[in-house]
């Protein structure tokens, strides 16, 4: 890991550690679980350049898997989270097998259409309870041992497993599997041409980041003791895209930001009602067309400008 | 906004040394929570609101009250999860006593699931359930309009009797849909009458024209709709259309709300038959709300849920101050329905052990338009249901509260 980013990271896990003190745990771990959901975008889209537009579908059938799990089949927390995830990786190995084999719009619409046909399912199966939903999902005891009924504790809980899924994501992308992902995205036919499968590379890391997703969908589930049609509805997946593209596509910590900024504004501007839609849509129109990297995309390359300048500055004092 | 929140908590507090009795932080918070934009604002939203906070001003006016009650809303966009989420934010942070409304099943039962965990107090107007005092019932709830065993019933029996025999199902393809074709096939059945064939449209529905010539070919007598809002009003105009009821089929609304008819006019919904907790024009009383109601509105006149919202806060109210407290939500619903329920839109009325409040159905009929005298005049009577007749008898319930 870079020097740079032990800080930066340390300093963000420091003051997300100690925000429960002034903000309500419950929104924070909504933050956090959008935030992990909108990494796993991340992941497809800024790395490896693949446009999913159906993310919800892992997002919203791990929450059900892990619901059912924990509500009806009685399983500890740990396992229904990771039923949820394991559901969600074998649904990524299903739709990834069908989508990677087209790209940009065939591939964003290939993955709408799946994600479409998981809601009917989910709309129609009797184990997710149709429009009801999950409800009254219980929080049972950690390991056996970690009380989370409280809300605080259970913040730290999910904290974890961000940290987790984010620090996963990060080993990947900064891995020679991660390098050969972003030769895919710049050039895919010379990416070929070097002799790589690419097929094989697109498909795992379509299943890392559906597996990832579903995670962040299964710890909400449990966060909120409901599982319901909103999280795998298409409306979802756009609004992942819109945090990953509000906070910084392709930079480490974008949906961390992207997620912090459009929950908040869903949670402080409710009493507006339907015009959240219309605020968020022009905060969109706004970042796209004046912060084109996103709000860390910016930053970042502010950053990286000063450091150019400063680079120059000191060559020409050498001359 | 926080930090204005902890300000007047903490000037709560202090209060709260100084009063007599012990309400938590000081006051009663009323949430009222429904849909305040969407397909369900008009029956309840903004309405619902204005009928709480008109609860509060009256019952301030007729005897000495707490001086700070205060009335606050949110929009739930009909989603359980948006819902469950403004339920525990104003439960943990922002101290609502008792929560208000909340029309959509789904929601309703997110919310009624919190409220039990919080030991706080939930009253339903809006929401149609039976679930809600049946398997799904709590001490801290009670569901007070109506509910989808009582429309079935109403309903269902009225028509069968008045020689509608043949039925035909156009069911919402969801839950509640399910279970109010489910209510009404079984009193129709039971009535001696007979269900040919029924059809499930996806929900939300739009084109109706397939499921209807279907129910078009069934020669059925009675076309009943199970289904609600928008998809009902969608559903009446296309049999419009399709010229249905002037084929000498009829159509039976199993929800439908005064501002579903006003939506449709009294041309496309003239005859529609369904099963109704109150209505604007029915007494003086009643009268005298609608014209207050309707000129804080947009002159929408209230529907049956407003009226029961004002009802709920009137009765919840009196509770809380012949107890002095609202700190334990099940304390304060176990008072509720020990005393009658008596106020000047619903009358005289009881609470029953599984949290069902009892009262008086009516059945109507929207009326022709030459019959119409005035604005909203849409309904005649055509029935009252008794009280002890209108709702599910507790022991078919299963609610596990009643023993």
């Amino acid at each position: 890991m870079k020097r740079n980013d032990v800080f930066t990271f340390a300093a963000v896990l420091a003051l997300l550690a100690v925000l429960p003190a002034a903000i309500y745990p419950l929104f924070l771990m909504k933050v956090l679980c959008f935030a992990l959901f909108a990494c796993a975008f991340n992941l497809l889209i800024g790395y490896v350049g693949l446009l999913s537009f159906g993310h919800a579908m892992f997002f919203g059938f791990a929450a059900y898997v892990s619901g059912h799990a924990v509500k009806v089949w009685g399983w500890p927390t740990e396992a229904g989270i990771l039923a949820g995830t394991g559901a969600a990786a074998l649904l990524g190995v299903a739709a990834g097998a069908i989508a990677i084999r087209r790209q940009g719009i065939y591939f964003a619409m290939v993955t709408l259409a799946l994600a479409q046909m998981v809601f009917f399912y989910c709309h129609q199966a009797p184990f997710t309870g149709g429009e009801d939903g999950i409800q009254a999902i219980p929080r049972r005891p950690l390991l056996g041992v970690i009380d989370i009924t409280n809300d605080t504790v259970f913040y730290y809980v999910v904290l974890a497993i961000f940290t987790f899924g984010f620090l996963l994501i990060y080993r990947v992308i900064h891995s020679p599997f991660g390098q050969v992902l972003k030769a895919i995205r710049e050039n895919e036919p010379r990416a070929i041409s070097l002799g790589y499968r690419v097929d094989r590379y697109k498909l795992l890391a379509f299943v890392l980041s559906a597996a990832l997703a579903g995670l962040a969908g299964a710890t909400k589930a449990i966060v909120f003791k409901i599982a319901s049609l909103t999280d795998v509805a298409w409306q979802m997946s756009g609004e992942v895209v819109l945090m990953t593209l509000v906070g910084g596509m392709g930079t480490v910590l974008g949906p961390l930001v992207g997620a912090a900024v459009i929950v908040s504004m869903q949670n402080y501007l409710a009493r507006f009602g339907e015009w959240v839609l219309v605020i968020q849509g022009a905060i969109f129109v706004t970042t796209v067309l004046l912060l084109r990297r996103g709000i860390v995309g910016e930053i970042v390359a502010a950053f990286a400008r000063r450091a150019l300048r400063r680079g120059k500055d000191t060559a020409q004092d050498a001359d | 906004m926080r930090m204005k929140c902890l300000m007047i908590a903490a000037a709560a507090c202090l209060a709260a040394g100084a009063a007599e009795a012990q309400y938590s932080n000081g006051n009663i918070k009323i949430g009222v929570m429904n849909d305040q934009s969407g397909t369900y604002a008009d029956l309840a939203g903004p309405g619902s609101v204005w009928a709480a906070k008109k609860a509060v001003a009256d019952f301030c006016k007729a005897q000495k009250c707490h001086d700070k009650i205060e009335v606050i809303f949110a929009d739930h966009q009909n989603k359980p999860d948006i819902g469950a989420g403004i339920a525990r934010r104003w439960y943990d942070v922002e101290q609502v006593d008792v929560m208000v409304d909340v029309p959509t099943s789904s929601v309703a039962l997110a919310v009624n699931n919190i409220t039990k965990e919080k030991n706080k107090v939930f009253l339903v107007s809006g929401a149609a359930s039976s679930d809600l005092t049946g398997k799904a019932c709590t001490p801290n709830t009670i569901h007070w309009t109506y509910d989808t065993w009582a429309l079935a019933n109403g309903t269902g029996n009225a028509i069968v009797k008045t020689g509608g025999k043949t039925w035909f199902f156009l069911t919402a393809d969801y839950a509640f849909g399910h279970a109010l074709e489910r209510d009404t096939a079984a009193v129709v059945e039971k009535n001696g009458g007979k269900v040919v064939g029924k059809v499930r449209h996806p929900f939300p529905g739009q084109d109706f024209s397939s499921f209807l010539l279907q129910a078009q070919a069934s020669k059925a007598q009675i076309i009943g709709l199970a289904n609600a809002g928008a998809d009902t009003t969608n559903a009446i105009k296309q049999a419009a259309e399709f010229g249905i009821v002037a084929a000498g089929q009829n159509l039976a609304g199993l929800l439908v709300f005064l501002t579903d008819v006003h939506s449709l006019g009294l041309k496309t919904a003239q005859g529609l038959i369904f099963t109704e907790a109150w209505y604007w024009d029915m007494n003086d009383a009643n009268r005298a709300f609608a014209k207050e109601f309707a000129a804080a509105n947009r002159d929408i006149h209230p529907s049956m849920v407003h009226a029961g919202v004002y009802s709920a806060v009137t009765h919840y109210l009196k509770a809380v101050h012949a107890l002095g407290s609202d700190a334990d939500g099940a304390k304060v619903v176990a008072k509720m329905k020990e005393m009658p329920t008596d106020d000047k839109l619903m009358g005289k009325g009881k609470i029953r052990a599984d949290g069902r409040k009892i009262h008086d159905m009516y059945l109507f009929e929207v009326k022709k338009p030459a019959e119409s005298k005035k604005p909203w005049d849409y309904y005649k009577l055509r029935a009252t249901i008794p009280a002890d007749e209108a709702f599910r008898p507790m022991a078919e319930g299963g609610c596990p509260l009643v023993k």
